[in-house]
């Protein structure tokens, strides 16, 4: 094999430097896609309040959804970039493997949704009342892994939904039924931490939602030779 | 460039003779199943006549299973060999499942309202079997919403492939999300009167399901079969000049 | 002295080729098996190529024969298959049916090999908008396999080194389709398939995609270049034809 690992990894930076240059220089998609973010969660507060408890107790259901709904968004976005002016045929005629496309527009992703959800955590922590857990460095690894599972698959869809009729409507219907597990475990997970993990079933969610991410990247990072092949 | 390879497969509309038949045998065995099942066995002595209604969602549940698994080999086989018939076979079976989901889900709850006293209960079969109608249904919706024949093969055999893996991951992440669940129903934990109703239906309902599959797929193979009779039209006119 | 003269001529010619030639760098065993195959094949060998979109046939029956060194025109309406030949050429789609080769590859199984040889250059300018047009170039070099021309050189090459560190979102189609060109250049395919490359070009646009046409040919490689502007191609192009009712047929030039 001529295409060495070292290679197709350097495309698959090439592809995230470009995706994250494009990003930060219209960072007019950020700050809406973060905006959306922070208004679905003033919505939940309405929904669930006025009661401090109720939405205390609901934060992090709230929170994992707000972040859910808007990286969709930031899924779609990524190709739109490759469809706009014919970007994306010329992204396939690079003869290396087109899983270095997937490989870079995952980690772009992954930055901007990681980001996404740290700031959403922040804003549902001061919007429903909740106190800095004590073990946050694991809601930190909780969001990390989450942004993982939800962006493996995410990235994956949006190959597939982003070229169909109906892109924005399929994207969240094929996506949200597979990210139930993932959706699940980090949920749970962040409200046991945020409960201050008296039942000690945190580690069991984490490790779980790592399983589930690598699950996912697999299969993300398997199947996308064929899907944007099509 | 040794081979002259042709992608698409020579498809003929099938011959709709024995298939009547079969249709037939199915329906008539679905009918005696029905009333060995409602008239000649007894209620049941908790439950009375409600419990018939596992008669019918149990089989069809099971039945489910099988069509998804087509779907689930018809996509494997269409990524490995490009066959435009596994396409259409997964297409065929994917339908046929999420009508038979959806009727496990509706009986389901008409049985869960009387029993456990609500519509709905966030239980691990329920939940995963709600999560499958949905995989099942964004997989038709994709399909509509793809023209180009091939590209519609590639992705909806991928999804379909993905969905059908994540089944038991999202029941077993159900299961440990919520706890509140049934000892799984199997004709063995049942009287032996059930046992017979149940195994007959069980037959019934699978030879519905495959007359149910087999039309659909007859119907898709005549459509592409009128489509290849236009292409070999116009190739045909290349010869004449 | 005329003989002395026509010496020095073909000497600088075959000079010319070899540093063409030479400017590949090979890297790697499969690069120097495409080598040896380009050699010996057809550039572009397409065998009753059939393509259909649903259920309307857009290609019927496609053969089309072209020999290393030879820069061929395509013309025919308005969707008559044009593009669609040049994508199944360069294996953005698949046929139908029939088969399709360039330099000795197959478009369905050895794709990737294909890729290697082939340079496409739609209409659409496929950059990205927010890019500078060096950045652009420099995906390009990162992405490519055999980078041989530095994105500066490449801009320098097409009149756009002024613009190098401007955005593309402000550029002109004109300026675009030159960075398009820059590109391709880069990239230095075997074969090219250029669709309607002289669109929304000026004069020295247009000198400038002949030039690259006859830089490639000159160094053994192919051109297929889809025009309705057949006065624009008419110095570079050696034949012509056209496709009509999905069908590939010879064609003589309008005069």
């Amino acid at each position: 094999m001529s295409d060495s690992f070292a290679a197709e990894f350097a495309r698959a930076r090439a592809v995230a430097w470009k995706d994250l240059t494009t990003e930060r220089r219209s960072k007019a998609g950020f700050n809406a896609v973060v905006s959306l973010a922070l208004t679905i969660l003033l919505l939940f507060g309405f929904a669930l309040g006025p009661d401090s408890g109720a939405v205390r107790a609901a934060a992090p259901g709230a929170l994992w959804l707000a972040a859910l709904f808007a990286s969709v968004l930031a899924f779609g976005r990524s190709f739109q970039v490759e469809l706009d002016g014919g970007a994306l045929e010329m992204l396939l005629l690079y003869p290396g493997s087109r899983r270095a496309i997937y490989v870079g527009k995952l980690l772009a992703n992954l930055a901007f949704v990681g980001l996404l959800i740290a700031i959403v955590v922040v804003a549902s922590m001061v919007l429903f009342q909740v106190t800095i857990p004590r073990a946050w460095p694991a809601v930190l690894g909780i969001i990390g892994l989450g942004a993982v599972g939800v962006t493996a698959l995410g990235t994956f869809y949006a190959a597939i939904a982003s070229r169909s009729r109906a892109r924005e409507v399929l994207l969240p219907l094929l996506l949200f039924p597979m990210l139930v597990p993932v959706l699940l475990a980090a949920v749970q997970g962040t409200k046991a931490l945020m409960a201050g993990d008296l039942m000690n079933e945190a580690g069991a969610w984490i490790s779980l939602l790592a399983g589930f991410d690598l699950l996912f990247l697999l299969a993300g990072f398997l199947a996308f030779d064929a899907v944007i092949d099509a | 460039m040794t081979t002259t390879r042709q992608e698409t497969d020579v498809i003929a509309p099938p011959a709709p003779g024995r298939w009547r038949l079969f249709g037939v045998f199915a329906i008539a065995s679905l009918v005696v199943a029905q009333v060995v099942a409602v008239v000649i066995s007894p209620p049941d002595r908790d439950m009375g006549h409600l419990q018939k209604i596992m008669y019918v969602h149990f089989p069809i549940a099971l039945n489910m299973f099988v069509c998804y698994l087509v779907v689930l080999i018809g996509s494997v086989r269409y990524l490995m060999l490009r066959s435009e018939r596994a396409d259409l076979l997964a297409a065929s079976a994917a339908e046929v499942g999420a009508v038979m989901t959806g009727l496990t889900l509706a009986l389901g709850m008409l049985w869960a309202k009387p029993t456990w006293g609500v519509w709905w209960a966030w239980d691990p079969r329920l939940t995963s079997t709600l999560v499958l109608f949905l995989l099942a249904t964004a997989y038709l919706a994709l399909r509509a919403f793809v023209d180009d024949p091939e590209r519609r093969a590639t992705w909806s055999a991928t999804v379909g492939i993905l969905g059908a893996l994540n089944v038991p991951i999202v029941y077993m992440s159900v299961r440990w999300w919520r706890t509140l669940h049934q000892v799984q129903s199997s004709p063995s934990s049942l009287d032996p009167e059930y046992v017979i109703g149940v195994r007959l239906n069980l037959t019934a309902v699978l030879l519905v399901t495959v007359y149910l599959i087999h039309s659909r797929y007859a119907a898709a193979l005549t459509e592409r079969a009128a489509e290849n009779r236009a292409m070999a039209a116009a190739l045909g006119a290349n010869h004449g000049g | 002295m005329l003989v002395c003269g026509a010496l020095a001529q073909l000497g600088e010619r075959l000079v010319c080729n070899q540093e063409v030639i030479g400017s590949i760098p090979i890297r790697s065993t499969r690069l120097l098996e495409i080598d040896t195959a380009i050699s010996t094949s057809l550039a572009i060998d397409a065998r009753r190529v059939a393509r259909r979109f649903g259920s309307r046939w857009v290609l019927t029956g496609a053969s089309l024969s072209v020999a290393p060194g030879e820069a061929v025109g395509l013309i025919g309406e308005n969707g008559s298959g044009k593009s669609t030949l040049l994508r199944i050429l360069c294996t953005l789609l698949r046929p139908t049916a029939g088969d399709a080769a360039v330099f000795g590859f197959d478009v369905r199984q050895s794709a990737r090999d294909v890729r290697r040889l082939v340079g496409f250059f739609p209409p659409a300018p496929g950059m990205y908008e927010e890019l500078t047009a060096r950045e652009n170039l420099e995906f390009v070099r990162r992405m490519g396999e055999q980078p041989s021309a530095s994105p500066d050189a490449a801009l320098e090459e097409v009149g756009l080194a002024g613009l190098a560190d401007q955005r593309v979102r402000g550029f002109s189609s004109g300026m675009l389709r030159r960075l398009a060109l820059a590109r391709l250049r880069m990239l230095r395919p075997r074969l090219l398939l250029l669709d309607e490359p002289y669109n929304n070009l000026d004069t020295a646009g247009i000198a400038l995609v002949n030039a690259t046409i006859r830089e490639t040919v000159s160094g053994g490689g192919s051109a297929l270049v889809v025009v309705h502007d057949t006065a624009s191609a008419a110095p570079v192009l050696t034949r012509w034809f056209g496709l009509r009712g999905g069908r590939v047929a010879p064609e003589e030039l309008p005069a």
